[in-house]
Parts: C-alpha cells; sequence; structure tokens
C-alpha cells in the first residue's frame, strides 16, 4: 500500500494550487492523481487570454496559468499519478486507483483534497426533444477539439446558453471560419461575464438573443436545423415564435456541474443546490480529513478564485495530515438569505481562521440599485450598496476575523439581497 | 446463393440468423442501418414481459409465454444480462382491481406461472418509493429486464462467429421472385438466396409488398423514454406498469441492467417509419404519467430521451410463409412483447422454412457461447486485477461516467461485428452512456477506433452513413493573435 500525507485528487487549477499549498504548509508527501495525461485540467484547452488578472496582475491564457502551477508544483516536488482514475474514496481515506502502468492500487492518505471540477450539462440533461444526430456538442467538448485535436466540429454554428465556455467558442469557430449564427439564453440575462459578451459576441456582431432557447433539434444523420423560440416569464416557449435555423453544429452551454460522485460514494454530504460538497472556512468537508476546493464545490468564473480557494483547502488538509488542524466544531453558521442562491463556506470556526475569511455566493437575479447586506443572529453588521448585481458574477465578502470577534457569540452569519430583482 | 436472407438486423432477425446458424446452411443477414439493433430493437421498454397482457390463443401470448422460458438460456449462452427481476400492475382504485383480476386471468389462461395479487402492506415493503395511492398490484415474478441492443448484438455477433453473413448498411430496393429462389437488389448489389425471412421492422409490409404480398399493413406507433441517473437508480426493484390501455401497456418505470431508471412511453401513430424525434409534449406527458406511479421520478435526474417506432400490425403479430410465395417468411407486427418473443420467434421461424421444403441438418461445429466484452465496472477488485495483469489496457479508464476502460473500446472496435461508429461503441462498451452523455471520452474514443482501424479521426460517424461528428480538420495557417 503506498502513503502520502495529502493525496489531491484532480491535477486542474484547483487540484495544483492546493498542493502547492500543502507542501508550502508542511506537508512532506503530497500527490495528485490526475485521469488525464497532463496536469492542467481545463486550462489546457483555455488557449484564450484573461487568467490571472487578480493573482497574477497579468492576462495570461489557460495553459500559461496552469504552466504557473505546475512549475510551482515542480519547485515543491509534488508528486503527480497521471492518466489514473480513481475509483474508489473511503470515508477513512483509503482510496483506490488504476492505471494502464501500474493497474489497481490502494493509497492512504493522511488528508484527501477532493478537486474533480465540474462536467458540462449536456443535452440529455436539458431534455431537448428532436432527433438525435451527429453535430452537437457541449462547448468544452468542441473546444477540446479545436484547440487539443485540432479538428473542427462545425461550420454553420448555434449556440444554446451564454455560459463563458459558450461565449469563448462562438468567438472561437468564427475565428476558424464558422458561421455562428446566434447565442440562444433562455433567461433575461446572461450567465457568462460581461467582458467576454462584449469581446466574444459584440465584436464579431454574434447576435445574443436573450429569452430564446432551442426547442427542436432537427436532422437525421447530422444536424440540418434547430426550432429557435422565444419564452415567457415561466421559461416556457411562446406559441408562433418558433423560429427555423439552419445549421449543422449546436454547442451547448447551458450549465456546468461540480463532478462529485466520488465524494457522493465517500458519504460526503452535498449540497443541493450547488451539487457540490457542503464545506466550512478550511474548506473541510462533512467527513474530517476530506477537504474540497474549485468547482467540485461551486461553478467559479475566475480561475483566480478557484486558486485562492484552493490553498486554504491545501492548507487545511497539511494541517489535518500532521494533527495541527483544530478538530472542534464549526460554531458558526452561514446561510444564504432572500436574493441569494448559496453561499460558499456553510460554517465557519473562527479558531482556525487566521485573519479573514472570504464568503463567495451568487444572487438569483438582475439586482440594480440594491445592497448585499451580512447579518447575525444579533442583527445587521452593513450593507454594501452595489449598482449592479447579475447571477453570471460571483459575489464575495471578506470578513475580518477581529470583526468576527468583537460580535461576541454569534451563531448564524447570514448575506442577503436588499432590493427588488429585475 | 444464399440458402437464407435475413432482411433486417433488429432483435427478431439477429435471433433467427443465430438460430439458422445452428444448421449446414448458407446465411446473410442485411440491414439498411450501419450496425445490427438501429431500429425498434434499440428503442424499447427492454421488459421480457411474463404475458398476462396478451389475449389467449394469439400469437403474441404462446411467443410471450414460450420467449421469457427461452430468454435465460438465451442470455446465459449469449452473455447478455438478464435479470428476472419480476413487474407490477399497480391499481389505484376500483376500476383497476377489476382491471388486475382479468390481467391475472388472461396470465393463467396463458399459461403465466406465479401471477398473484399483492395488497398495500406487502406492494410498499417491494418497492418503498411508489405513489401512496397505490392500493394494489398485480405481481409477476417472471417478468424480467433484459438489454435490448445487446442482445441483439450478441446473437448477431454469435450468427457471424457461427458462419452467417452479415451485411450493413444497405437498404433492399427490390425482390425478384425466381424458380430457385429470389434475386434481392440492394443499394450495393445483387444478393440471391431461395428463402428469405422478411424481419424487416417498420419496414416488414414495404418489404412484402415487393413480391406482392399486400396482406398485412405496419402502422409506426411511437413511444418516448426518459432515462434517469443511476443515483436514481432505487427508485424502482421491479417493472412497474400502469393498468393497460387500448394503445398498450402504459407508461412503466423500470430499473435498467445497468442500474438507470428507465421511464416510458407514450405511444402515437405515426405516418412516417423514420420519425424518432422527440416531442416537449410527449417527454412531458411521460414523466407526468410516470409519477402517478414513482412520485419521485424528476426531470432533473434525466440524462437523456429518445424515442422508438413499434412496428404494429393490427393486434397480433404477422408471422406465417407469405401466400404468394412459401419461401418468404412474413415476421411483421414484432411489436410489444417482440423482445420477450424472439427466442421463440426462431423456433416458429425454423419450422415454416422447414415447412417450405428447406433441409435443417444440425452443424456439429455449432458453438452456441458468445462471450461478451468483459464489464470493468461491474467487476470486483480481483477480477480486475485479473483483467489488468492480462491485457494493461484495461487499467485506463475512458469513460469516466461508466468507468468503461480502453481495453473494453478496443474489444468492442474488433468484435466479429466491428464497432466503428460512436453509436456502435456506446451500445457494446456503454462509453458515452453515463451522465455526461459522451462530452469527456468522444474525443478518446474517436482516438481509439481511429488507431485500430486506420480511419481518420474526422471520417469517424456517430452512426455510420453521412453522420460525420467532424466537419474536417483546422485550416493551417499563420499563427493570429486574438488578443484585443
Amino acid at each position: 500500500m503506498i502513503e502520502h500525507d495529502v493525496v489531491v485528487i484532480g491535477g486542474g487549477p484547483a487540484g495544483l494550487a492546493a498542493a502547492v499549498a500543502a507542501r508550502q504548509a508542511g506537508a512532506e508527501d503530497v500527490c495528485i492523481i490526475e485521469r488525464d495525461k497532463r496536469l492542467g485540467g481545463i486550462l489546457q484547452q483555455c488557449i484564450h487570454n484573461g487568467f490571472g488578472l487578480h493573482i497574477f496582475e497579468e492576462e495570461l491564457t489557460g495553459p500559461e496559468y496552469a504552466q504557473r502551477f505546475i512549475d510551482m508544483a515542480q519547485q515543491w516536488c509534488v508528486h503527480s499519478m497521471l492518466d489514473t482514475m480513481v475509483l474508489d474514496i473511503t470515508p477513512d481515506r483509503m482510496i483506490t486507483v488504476v492505471n494502464n502502468r501500474d493497474g489497481l492500487q490502494a493509497i492512504k492518505a493522511g488528508a484527501v483534497v477532493l478537486a474533480m471540477g465540474c462536467r458540462e450539462r449536456s443535452r440529455g440533461a436539458l431534455n431537448i426533444p428532436g432527433t438525435r444526430p451527429a453535430g452537437i456538442f457541449t462547448a468544452g467538448t468542441a473546444q477540446r477539439f479545436v484547440n487539443m485535436e485540432g479538428f473542427m466540429p462545425g461550420e454553420q454554428v448555434v449556440v444554446l446558453g451564454s455560459g463563458d465556455i459558450g461565449l469563448i467558442m462562438a468567438r472561437r469557430l468564427t475565428l476558424e471560419g464558422a458561421d455562428v449564427k446566434m447565442v440562444c439564453e433562455i433567461m433575461p440575462y446572461s450567465s457568462g461575464l460581461k467582458r467576454n459578451i462584449v469581446q466574444c459576441l459584440d465584436d464579431f456582431g454574434i447576435p445574443l438573443r436573450m429569452n430564446h432557447t432551442v426547442t427542436k433539434i432537427h436532422g437525421k444523420e447530422r444536424v440540418e436545423g434547430v426550432t429557435v423560440a422565444a419564452v415567457d416569464q415561466n421559461r416556457k416557449p411562446i406559441a408562433g415564435s418558433e423560429e427555423y435555423v439552419p445549421c449543422d453544429t449546436l454547442l451547448l452551454s447551458v450549465g456546468l456541474i461540480p463532478e462529485n460522485e466520488l465524494s457522493r460514494s465517500a458519504g460526503i454530504q452535498l449540497n443541493p443546490i450547488t451539487g457540490g460538497p457542503v464545506v466550512d472556512e478550511s474548506m473541510q468537508t462533512s467527513i474530517p480529513g476530506i477537504f474540497a476546493c474549485g468547482n467540485v464545490v461551486h461553478v467559479n468564473d475566475l480561475v483566480d478564485n478557484v486558486s485562492t480557494e484552493s490553498a486554504i483547502a491545501g492548507k487545511a488538509a497539511a494541517m489535518y495530515a500532521s494533527g495541527m488542524l483544530d478538530e472542534s466544531k464549526a460554531s458558526i453558521k452561514v446561510k444564504a438569505g432572500p436574493g441569494v442562491r448559496y453561499i460558499v463556506p456553510n460554517a465557519i470556526n473562527l479558531t482556525r481562521v487566521d485573519d479573514a475569511v472570504t464568503l463567495y455566493f451568487r444572487v438569483d437575479n438582475v439586482y440594480e440599485g440594491a445592497a448585499l447586506r451580512v447579518l447575525t443572529d444579533k442583527g445587521i453588521l452593513f450593507n454594501i450598496k452595489k449598482k449592479i448585481i447579475v447571477p453570471g458574477e460571483m459575489q464575495h465578502i471578506k470578513l475580518k476575523k477581529s470583526f468576527l470577534t468583537k460580535q461576541g457569540d454569534i451563531r448564524d452569519i447570514i448575506v442577503e439581497v436588499a432590493g427588488e430583482g429585475k | 446463393m444464399y440458402d437464407v436472407v435475413v432482411i433486417g438486423a433488429g432483435v427478431a432477425g439477429s435471433c433467427i440468423a443465430r438460430e439458422l446458424s445452428r444448421y449446414k446452411l448458407s446465411v446473410c443477414l442485411l440491414d439498411k442501418e450501419w450496425d445490427v439493433a438501429s431500429g425498434t430493437s434499440k428503442g424499447n421498454s427492454a421488459i421480457v414481459h411474463a404475458g398476462y397482457d396478451a389475449k389467449p390463443d394469439t400469437l403474441q401470448a404462446y411467443l410471450n409465454v414460450k420467449g421469457n422460458e427461452l430468454m435465460e438460456q438465451w442470455c446465459a449462452e449469449l452473455d447478455v444480462p438478464f435479470k428476472r427481476v419480476g413487474s407490477l400492475v399497480l391499481a389505484f382504485n376500483d376500476d383497476d382491481m377489476y382491471e388486475l383480476h382479468k390481467l391475472m386471468e388472461q396470465g393463467q389462461a396463458n399459461g403465466v406461472q406465479g401471477l398473484r395479487i399483492i395488497y398495500k402492506d406487502e406492494l410498499h415493503a417491494m418497492e418503498p418509493y411508489i405513489s401512496d395511492d397505490a392500493v394494489a398490484a398485480l405481481y409477476a415474478p417472471t417478468a424480467g429486464i433484459v438489454c435490448p441492443y445487446e442482445l441483439t448484438i450478441a446473437a448477431a455477433e454469435n450468427a457471424v462467429v457461427n458462419g452467417v453473413d452479415i451485411e450493413l448498411g444497405q437498404a433492399v430496393q427490390s425482390i425478384m421472385r425466381e424458380s430457385d429462389g429470389f434475386e434481392i437488389v440492394t443499394t450495393e448489389h445483387t444478393i440471391r438466396a431461395r428463402y428469405v425471412i422478411d424481419a424487416a421492422g417498420v419496414y416488414a409490409d414495404d418489404v412484402a409488398s415487393m413480391i406482392g404480398d399486400n396482406s398485412f399493413k405496419i402502422t409506426p406507433r411511437k413511444g418516448e423514454y426518459c432515462i434517469l441517473d443511476k443515483a436514481k437508480g432505487y427508485l424502482a426493484k421491479h417493472v412497474i406498469f400502469q393498468p393497460p390501455t387500448a394503445m398498450g401497456k402504459g407508461v412503466l418505470v423500470t430499473p435498467t441492467v445497468d442500474g438507470n431508471i428507465l421511464v416510458g412511453p407514450n405511444a402515437h401513430d405515426v405516418n412516417d417509419k423514420e420519425d424518432t424525434a422527440t416531442t416537449a409534449a410527449g417527454l412531458q406527458e411521460i414523466m407526468d404519467t410516470a409519477r402517478k406511479s414513482v412520485p419521485g421520478v424528476s426531470e432533473r435526474d434525466v440524462i437523456t430521451s429518445f424515442a422508438g417506432l413499434r412496428a404494429v400490425s393490427g393486434s397480433d403479430f404477422v408471422i406465417k410463409a407469405s401466400d404468394v410465395d412459401n419461401r418468404f417468411i412474413i415476421v411483421g407486427g414484432i411489436c410489444s412483447p417482440g423482445l420477450t418473443s424472439a427466442p421463440a420467434i426462431t423456433v416458429m421461424v425454423v419450422g415454416l422454412l422447414y415447412q417450405a421444403g428447406l433441409i435443417l441438418d444440425v452443424k456439429a461445429d455449432f458453438n452456441p457461447i458468445r462471450k461478451g466484452i468483459p464489464r470493468f465496472r461491474e467487476m470486483n477488485e480481483d477480477e480486475r486485477r485479473q483483467l489488468i495483469a492480462m491485457n494493461p489496457a484495461f487499467g485506463r479508464v475512458i469513460c469516466r461516467c461508466e468507468t468503461v476502460t480502453e481495453g473494453e473500446i478496443i474489444e468492442a472496435v474488433n468484435r466479429p461485428i466491428p464497432a466503428v461508429t460512436l453509436d456502435a461503441i456506446k451500445r457494446r462498451a456503454r462509453a458515452g452512456m453515463g451522465r455526461c452523455q459522451s462530452g469527456f471520452c468522444t474525443p478518446r474514443v474517436m482516438e481509439i477506433i481511429s488507431r485500430e482501424r486506420g480511419i481518420p479521426v474526422d471520417g469517424i460517424t456517430k452512426k455510420g452513413g453521412r453522420s460525420l461528428v467532424l466537419t474536417g480538420v483546422l485550416q493551417k495557417g499563420d499563427a493570429y493573435d486574438d488578443r484585443t
């Protein structure tokens, strides 16, 4: 049996940052298990720029950003097992892995960091009616084909969903000579970043149709077209608004789902809203010694946030492995109030907080001129006025430890939106 | 000249071909699609029915009960997953109770063993997630579940190993009757045969009319289905029906042999024999109806949906030697319980061929055993170790959701009927059948097909024909800078 102080499952941005932080925090033997042939995760196919503005204060491409962390991992002598699949994790941190070099192996971990990332919502999950031809891709799969494998997934493209990968791919395929006809978004607002809408659609004259969806797929062998329709307030197609759009490809960018099959089989408690593990301020899950970070917890829009959050997980995992993590129960519950869809972390143990704790959350609607309000079971702490808050952009609020300590014995921290949604 | 040409490589045609391969005969199995099990046989409820639905003294009644009996041996020989999980027809009120008793009597008349009516406590103990409104059920312990395309693939593979030729991707365009047999013109070439089996599914009437037999007509009856994530596999342990209606057995909720939950079908007659498109209304209809049986069925858990066409001809199967020419055997109208009946249909068809003068000499070297592709996902640790020791490719996981290894995909590509399309791989090795619906594994599977068969990656199709997955390679050119 192999033993490691800290085992990190997943070698994408979350896993890399966690592994480096674990080493920096004193764990001697840290190993990343990665199912792909190389480290870096999905960043390796994100060849566009815009990564790293916060952490490195420069604009990097995905592979460049990943390489910075891969280099750090190397400097810190982080081990890695590539092209290796984790089959099982037990609550007492026994990990079963398999690859084609060493076959099945059992690994005992002092602490585990889950960093498996997320997967894309598929056509099936949306249940889009129609035929089942070739030419339907999730945006990420199309991105892999274009940027990693060197193939064109299609020539005449309709994109459903205005998630960031869909927006990026609308531009990417246009640059490669495809005719991207439109991006349809069923909601009245985009789930993508504003800058991506401007740089990927507006700059290329690609129409973004809000309140529109694809109601039917046509074509027996290859996609021949899609029916696009406007939707009402309940997101139901409006009769008579249907339009047939000829195309050979439908790209889906309709949401990401944290990939938690391993977490589930280990018995880790999951948040029904995010689909990711419930975590505390140290990113520890409901099972002591198992931590989680990055998109496996909740889907981030900036990799910089993932790296920051994952460093917390890595450090805490290192401390747990060496028996230095305070094991007292988290005493403060963190709750999503009205207007907030979810919040991470879900609990805070102030004794484990060095300086401050950052709350990450998303709102459930577009709010203009509203305020973010932080309150406790004792009363309102403060309001932050905002010009506009949108679900597509993750919010965060940093709470100083000293400030929280001053509040005395609090049981709950609640974040809510004070104001009316659009 | 072949002794027998079987038109249609669905479950009936493939099983017949396999049965014929027991004898010293030259046999050809033909299909217009690029893989076997590409029509009705891939889009149905995957149920091995007990046999209480069919009216007594019909072919359906006889062949259903007989097929149910034979299924176990067929699946054992062909290494096809089959589970006798039992079925329940729920009753919600007195009218339904009356229906249950009628079904039970009908089943007993058909020779179905072990039928009994169970009441609320026992029922809810057997199925904790069914609706509280269900007051009783007809329990049929002999009903089961099977993978319909795997049975078809297995039968066809076993047929091929035992000497049957298979020709895919060619539609029959005309059939000429001649003194010594038939001349069958396909889109590719001309095949001659002394006997013809018309197992062409929804097209069986069109094929029969090529020799002037217009004695039956097939109406395609569409059924839509949803498949739920394995995480919801606990919702049903048995095949759960509602009382049948004029259009069929109604919407069921059932486990699949792979651990998913299957919901459906509805039943709508359509004109187009290729119309397997799902509809928003239809999917809504089946989910809503299913919730009447199992309230926990939710759109949130759907991983994919599909539609299949039942080949309906009146109220019974049409299995007979054609009145026009008794060397032309019709296997038509094979709607439900066609899958269940398939093993029994083969016996009947061989009988009809014999009556028409075909000499049946048993082959000494017929091998009834077909070994399937190893299923890494279902193995225990020791079995997995052994498999990887034999071939390290079984240690490399390609499809994450279903834990399908490279070794399994390589095997699928190199089976007696090679799988060279994404759908063919999916139906043999399950890569792409999971919750991400092939998002992650598609590029990797294509790489393996390309490597194993020497097909360029951009020449690989989803299901043959013009269903190309990619539209070409990226244009070569100067590196551009897309920074703004």
